[in-house]
């Protein structure tokens, strides 16, 4: 809540005057500057600036490495390479490459997200040379078999979700922000709502709960190793997301990022997806 | 005396909306050229930086596979099981501007049928990029389409039908290719010098007609056989959810008609036995996927016009996923689709499915080994004529890939292709190592 009068209040040391001219501009000023300070509107502020500082990187490229491990210990590798492109009026595109496990190699996943409408997703096959698009607006689907969903590792558009401020709170020893937030299309998404702890210094995501639809926890996601590129973009290199229902978990390894790169829209078009190695 | 008041009413606001202050540090001056860690932060030291120039691979697979028949054969010649050995590698070096190299030849040899043992160049060919626009020369392969069960548009690539029954395996196809991709879509350009004629069971081989194919002694309409030269314009698109796209084709049919020799040459003192007949053919295509929530919908269609009559064929229908199914993380997949073909199901065997519904179901349980099953039922709506395939693989380890495929040609009334294949029914047994 805007809490600025109850602070002002505090504040005795304040001569009376300059108290009053301030609290009547404040008065003003104040509900401009922190405009809507009901929760929902505080969360969507923090995300709509936390998504404003996230963007402008216009393209990028890295390198992903999967690490699958099952409630008995077992693992399991898979390496990706990932890009995308920022489009000005749009949601992101975005390619996934995968390097192995090998019988799989050489598969590409194109996905033109947006804000409001359903993403496109085209899937290459390279032992057809085939390019099949696949319905996408359900996306609970498991992302290689991961525990990660498509729904969790797609670009989250602000649009597609409303907001809730809850409360400050630490986070992995941090100042954080705690936002839930719920899937405006329902029938499409897995999850009821989910937790985030976005910290306040930098904006970035340190956490997220998922709710299943029986609004009971089912995994935790954890963010580390933010580094920072171009001296603007902080990005986490070490995600790793805990299914608590079945104690299998999936960690995401980033590595070997890079910023503009020259991508275009034609390298995201599907007609150009065969010649992609 | 103002300032300061400015100044305490910029820490009050503040103050009631502390997470402003990071929207009030501002975005710092955009960094120019290469990207910089955060010092002391590299990338991982394990990690080899990418390479400069370009980069190249070498993948593929090798391997074995047993076909078992239940039944035995019912032509002379024929064998019982067959074992073979086949291997696939890749070698490409893309370069930094994205022009790409790729060599993929193919080889399988095989225990029983002479035919089966054969190979192929499936691709040799470089592909030039600028950035709206491209140039591909050499053997590649080009699909086109929308449907699962049969493929009405896929023109460029000659079937290698001796490789799979399902006719999803294709021969290289020589050719240069000219692409552009702008705002209004993609049309690609194809100049095919070179023909590839269809590849058939031999006379060991199961899976065949009564009569054996005689490949060596092909006929075509044009004088020029093989090098006669094939032109293709295709124009694709995607609206949205739509995509779409339409070509012209002219050349020589990929789908030879089979005549017997003696038909050819009532003097033919040979054994009795089909000759493939190659017609040049003029053909129109159309083919559509539209997206719409978890439904696919998808229609191929085409006008053929050629040695024959003209006719039109089409094939469409719609897939259906489960995404999360029951709750877990298995997705489940219903296709059901209709072919038409104006022909019918004629006893020369110019087609195959002419009144025909498809029914399949596709799981993916999502698990470790990328466990997929792909089941199949094929019914002639005319006909008593019906078909079931299964599909399933499975992985073991991060290489190795195990597929199982069993079809069964349940009910086959004389005059149907299925009729020569009816006691063909057979489960095949793959085992890969992936590289």
């Amino acid at each position: 809540m805007c809490d600025y009068r109850a602070r002002l209040s505090k504040d005795g040391h304040f001569a009376m005057k300059r108290t009053l001219i301030a609290a009547t501009v404040a008065a003003i000023v104040g509900p401009v500057l922190c405009a809507g300070q009901t929760p929902e509107e505080k969360g969507l502020a923090i995300v709509r600036e936390a998504d404003r500082r996230f963007k402008g990187y216009g393209d990028a490229i890295s390198r992903l490495r999967m690490i699958l491990r099952n409630k008995q210990g077992q693992v399991s590798e898979r390496e990706l390479r990932i890009r995308v492109l920022e489009t000005p009026d749009d949601g992101d595109r975005s390619l996934s490459i995968f390097d192995s496990p090998a019988d799989v190699k050489g598969t590409v996943l194109l996905t033109h997200a947006h804000r409001s409408e359903p993403d496109d997703q085209w899937l290459y096959l390279p032992a057809l040379e085939r390019v099949k698009r696949i319905a996408a607006q359900n996306k609970s689907g498991s992302f290689m078999g991961s525990e990660f969903s498509y729904e969790d590792i797609a670009t989250q558009a602000i649009e597609k979700y409303s907001y809730q401020w809850l409360r400050d709170e630490t986070c992995q020893g941090q100042d954080c922000h705690v936002i839930e937030r719920r899937p405006l299309d329902k029938q499409n998404s897995g999850y009821t709502r989910q937790i985030i702890w976005i910290d306040k210094e930098h904006l970035r995501t340190l956490q997220i709960e998922y709710y299943d639809r029986k609004d009971s926890l089912l995994k935790t996601l954890t963010f580390q190793d933010y580094r920072l590129y171009l001296d603007r973009f902080w990005r986490p290199h070490d995600m790793n997301m805990v299914n608590h229902q079945t104690g299998k978990s999936s960690q995401l390894v980033w590595f070997d990022y890079a910023f503009r790169t020259g991508l275009t829209e034609n390298d995201f078009n599907q007609h150009n997806l065969t010649r992609i190695r | 005396m103002y300032g300061r008041t400015l100044a305490v009413l910029a820490v009050l606001a503040v103050a009631a909306c502390p997470w402003r202050i990071a929207s009030a540090e501002k975005a710092r001056p955009e960094a120019v050229g290469p990207q910089t860690n955060q010092p002391g932060e590299p990338n991982e030291p394990n990690e080899p930086a990418p390479a400069r120039k370009g980069r190249s691979g070498l993948t593929g697979y090798v391997a074995a596979e047993g076909r078992l028949f239940f039944h035995d054969p019912l032509y002379a010649g024929q064998e019982d099981n067959n074992g073979s050995l086949a291997a696939q590698p890749e070698y490409y070096y893309q370069w930094n501007n994205g022009a790409l190299f790729t060599f993929t030849p193919f080889a399988r040899v095989d225990s029983v049928d002479s035919e089966r043992t054969h190979w192929d160049i499936r691709e040799l060919y470089y592909h030039y990029t600028q950035d709206w626009w491209s140039v591909r020369f050499g053997m590649a392969r080009v699909f086109w389409g929308a449907t699962e069960f049969v493929h009405l548009v896929d023109v460029i690539n000659q079937t290698d039908l001796v490789e799979h029954i399902d006719g999803e395996d294709k021969l290289g196809q020589p050719m240069l290719q000219f692409s552009s991709s702008v705002d209004w879509g993609s049309l690609d350009i194809f100049i095919l010098p070179y023909f590839r004629e269809r590849t058939f069971p031999g006379r060991e081989g199961r899976l065949r007609p009564e009569l054996e194919i005689d490949t060596d002694h092909a006929i075509y309409e044009n004088r020029d056989k093989e090098r006669a030269k094939d032109l293709a314009i295709r124009y694709s698109r995607t609206f949205g959810d739509l995509d779409l796209g339409t070509y012209l084709f002219i050349g020589t049919n990929r789908d030879p008609l089979l005549v017997p020799a003696d038909y050819l040459d009532p003097n033919d003192t040979a054994d009795p036995r089909l000759i493939p007949f190659y017609e040049r053919v003029t053909q129109l295509g159309l083919d559509a996927t539209w997206a719409s929530g978890n439904w696919l919908w998808k229609l191929e269609t085409v006008y053929r016009k050629g040695y024959l009559d003209p006719y039109v064929a089409a094939t469409g229908g719609l897939e259906y996923t489960f995404y999360g199914f029951a709750g877990g993380k298995s997705d489940v997949g219903l296709v059901a689709e209709y072919v038409y073909d104006e022909r019918g199901d004629d006893p020369e065997m110019t087609s195959i499915f002419d009144d025909d519904l498809f029914l399949g179901l596709r799981l993916s349980p999502n698990d470790l080994a990328g466990t997929q099953v792909l089941m199949g039922f094929m019914q002639d709506l005319g006909d008593p004529e019906n078909a079931v395939s299964v599909e399933a693989s499975r992985r073991f380890g991060d290489h190795w890939r195990l597929s199982l495929d069993l079809w069964l040609f349940l009910d086959a009334p004389e005059n149907n292709v299925i009729y020569y294949i009816r006691d063909d029914d057979f489960v095949r047994l793959e085992l890969a190592y992936h590289f």
